[in-house]
């Protein structure tokens, strides 16, 4: 029983520690720059002068984006392999899921430069102009490396997470729901829909929640890509630029006091928004997406 | 065979010798004195092949040098966890009078790293793209947007360029590269001195710029981006045999990037210090005015003498005689004046 009390006083331990050593850190810079840091867009370490809108900006949208794809794409395939594949194929698709999952992130960084963004810049972005080109999300100049290509990779790295729990919460709601369902007449889609993702959807929530705290964090993948400008365009075609990345390409080469203070910042600047996007997350799981009955 | 059997005989004898005297000769020789030193990523290839050869010559010493960034190497090297340090920039005065505080500091130049300008142009332009330092200027502060811009258009007769965007690559990790390359457009440009400036990382003022990481990000970028132009090292860009633009010098003699041109450049000027250190726009009709030293630094009085006398040697042998290694590399070889000077700085330690 110790043992459990324990281990659950050394995360709390952990998160405080953390937070108070980011806070340390970050003091003097936020003696400098106050709150303002939160919602100016220089970012220029020549004058010392640093402010994380853009940053945050970046961070939040690739990462919405990242998680909107990855859940879609996640959901459905984690239903096909659950409750529709044979079993022949089932075993090895969730295989070769898996597999991505262990493919460490500067290979995807690597792929994202040099395979992803050429195909970006060459067809997708093109296509998406020319369809949805009235949409100011699409306009403007096609870079290849952009929000819209960092996000894509996100996605393409969370994509496992969702699937592989999500296909487990669904594999474990009671075959009783599916067998009543079909003995009322409901075809095994309707049963998939109406019945089993229903029951299944706080699980799905929380595969969600775990990928998007792997989509916020990740920082070589995203800096690859991403374009590395720190400003904020209205196009998703535009380079734009993340906390994580930031702090991973200054901060070896950072001197001034200042400045590695604002790197640290940042840190603390991250660790927030994700406890908020946690936070909204779970708020949405316990209110909106209360399992029916249950309400 | 002949040639063969006198090392042999030779080991044979060292062999027969150290048995007859025991172990006491062995051991010293297995326990060698590990030197360490931290800092720039820069010249980290040169210095691992240079003191995996100098451990070859000097079997007692081996020296382990950790390229954490010259942020980290500086700290480190001020905190004495390190016997040297080295920076892609000399420490700056804040920097150097905090190391101060541990006893007075030598630095010294290391190594000479160039740039080469870059491009992704959709056609074959005879004679190369040519550019001179102001229009390079006004590309990166934006004020060039295209590339069939007159003054680009000018110095590019019969090119026909392309009505197409320039897309302004550079670093987006802080580094030593970047600081050269500012350091240049500020000497060359008022507006960039005032505007924009001199550092590892700048506010980089162009609309359409992108960041890549590395010189493999900013070789990445353009390479698949057509309309782009970035700077890499030009080690970087003979390895990948990289197109490059070429520039026009302050003596208006027209190049591309080289090691001579970068040695040239060094060797223009006298002296240097750590204080006066930029080689960039150098006069001169061969020096390629986008290149600058890489650093080091020692404490002038270590309290460990014996590693102290380690360090120097070393340290001497880096600057001086280990420099065409740094050839072998693609790095440039510091000339003559400049490796005088730096085995100069270091003969001032008191060991």
């Amino acid at each position: 029983m110790l043992a459990v009390y324990a281990s659950s006083a050394l995360f709390v331990l952990i998160v405080a520690g953390l937070f108070a050593e980011l806070f340390s850190g970050s003091w003097l810079a936020m003696r400098t720059f106050g709150p303002s840091f939160l919602w100016t867009s220089h970012w220029n370490p020549v004058t010392n002068h640093f402010g994380a809108l853009p940053l945050i900006y970046g961070t939040v949208v690739s990462s919405a984006i990242g998680i909107l794809l990855a859940g879609v794409i996640g959901i459905f395939a984690a239903a096909y392999l659950a409750d529709f594949a044979n079993r022949f194929l089932a075993q090895p698709l969730t295989f070769m899921i898996e597999m991505l999952a262990a493919v460490p992130s500067v290979v995807f960084g690597l792929w994202g430069l040099f395979v992803l963004a050429p195909i970006m810049r060459n067809y997708v972005d093109p296509f998406l102009q020319a369809k949805f080109g009235f949409l100011p999300i699409f306009q403007g100049t096609i870079y290849g490396t952009s929000l819209l290509t960092a996000g894509v990779i996100l996605a393409i790295m969370i994509v496992p997470t969702v699937t592989a729990i999500s296909r487990d919460v669904i594999k474990a709601i009671p075959n009783d729901l599916r067998e009543a369902s079909a003995s009322l007449g409901a075809t095994r889609w309707e049963t998939m829909w109406k019945v089993v993702l229903p029951a299944a959807r706080a699980g799905i929530f929380g595969a969600l929640i775990l990928a998007l705290g792997r989509a916020l964090g990740e920082t070589i993948a995203v800096t690859m890509v991403i374009g590395n400008r720190p400003a904020i365009a209205v196009s998703l075609f535009a380079p734009a630029y993340s906390l994580p990345s930031v702090i991973a390409n200054e901060f070896t080469e950072a001197t001034a006091d200042v400045y590695l203070s604002a790197l640290i910042e940042l840190g603390l600047v991250l660790f927030v928004v994700s406890m908020i996007v946690n936070g909204l997350a779970r708020f949405l799981t316990l209110t909106v997406l209360r399992p029916a009955g249950s309400r | 065979m002949t040639t063969g059997t006198k090392p042999l005989r030779l080991k044979i004898l060292a062999l027969a010798v150290s048995a007859a005297l025991g172990i006491g000769i062995a051991a010293p020789a297995l326990a060698a004195t590990q030197l360490t030193g931290a800092g720039a990523t820069f010249p980290y290839p040169f210095f691992s092949k240079a003191f995996y050869e100098y451990t070859k010559a000097h079997p007692d010493v081996t020296v382990n040098y950790q390229s954490i960034g010259s942020g980290g190497g500086i700290q480190q090297f001020t905190a004495k966890t390190v016997d040297f340090g080295a920076s892609d920039v000399p420490m700056n005065a804040d920097e150097l009078k905090r190391a101060e505080a541990g006893g007075p500091v030598i630095q010294f130049p290391t190594t000479l790293g160039s740039e080469a300008i870059t491009f992704n142009l959709p056609m074959v332009i005879k004679g190369g793209l040519h550019l001179t330092r102001e229009a390079l200027a006004e590309i990166y502060l934006g004020q060039i947007t295209k590339w069939n811009d007159p003054k680009l258009a000018r110095l590019n007769a019969g090119a026909n360029l392309p009505d197409t965007p320039i897309v302004v690559v550079h670093r987006s990790d802080a580094s030593g590269t970047t600081y050269i390359f500012t350091d240049f457009l500020s000497h060359v440009s008022s507006d960039w001195k005032s505007k924009v400036g001199t550092g590892k990382g700048v506010e980089w003022p162009a609309a359409s710029s992108v960041g890549g990481k590395g010189n493999e990000g900013v070789a990445g970028q353009v390479r698949q981006t057509p309309g782009a132009i970035g700077y890499v090292e030009l080690a970087y860009a003979i390895e990948n045999k990289m197109q490059q633009a070429m520039l026009e010098n302050k003596a208006g003699k027209w190049l591309f990037s080289t090691a001579n041109g970068a040695r040239a450049a060094a060797a223009s000027r006298a002296s240097i210090s750590p204080t006066e250190f930029s080689i960039v726009d150098a006069p001169g009709a061969g020096s390629w005015p986008i290149a600058g030293f890489s650093w080091g630094m020692v404490y002038e009085s270590p309290s460990d003498k014996g590693r102290a006398k380690l360090t120097r040697d070393a340290l001497v042998w880096l600057v001086t005689d280990a420099q065409p290694i740094a050839g072998t590399l693609n790095y440039v070889p510091l000339p003559a004046n400049i490796s005088e000077y730096a085995k100069k700085q270091l003969e001032r330690m008191k060991v």
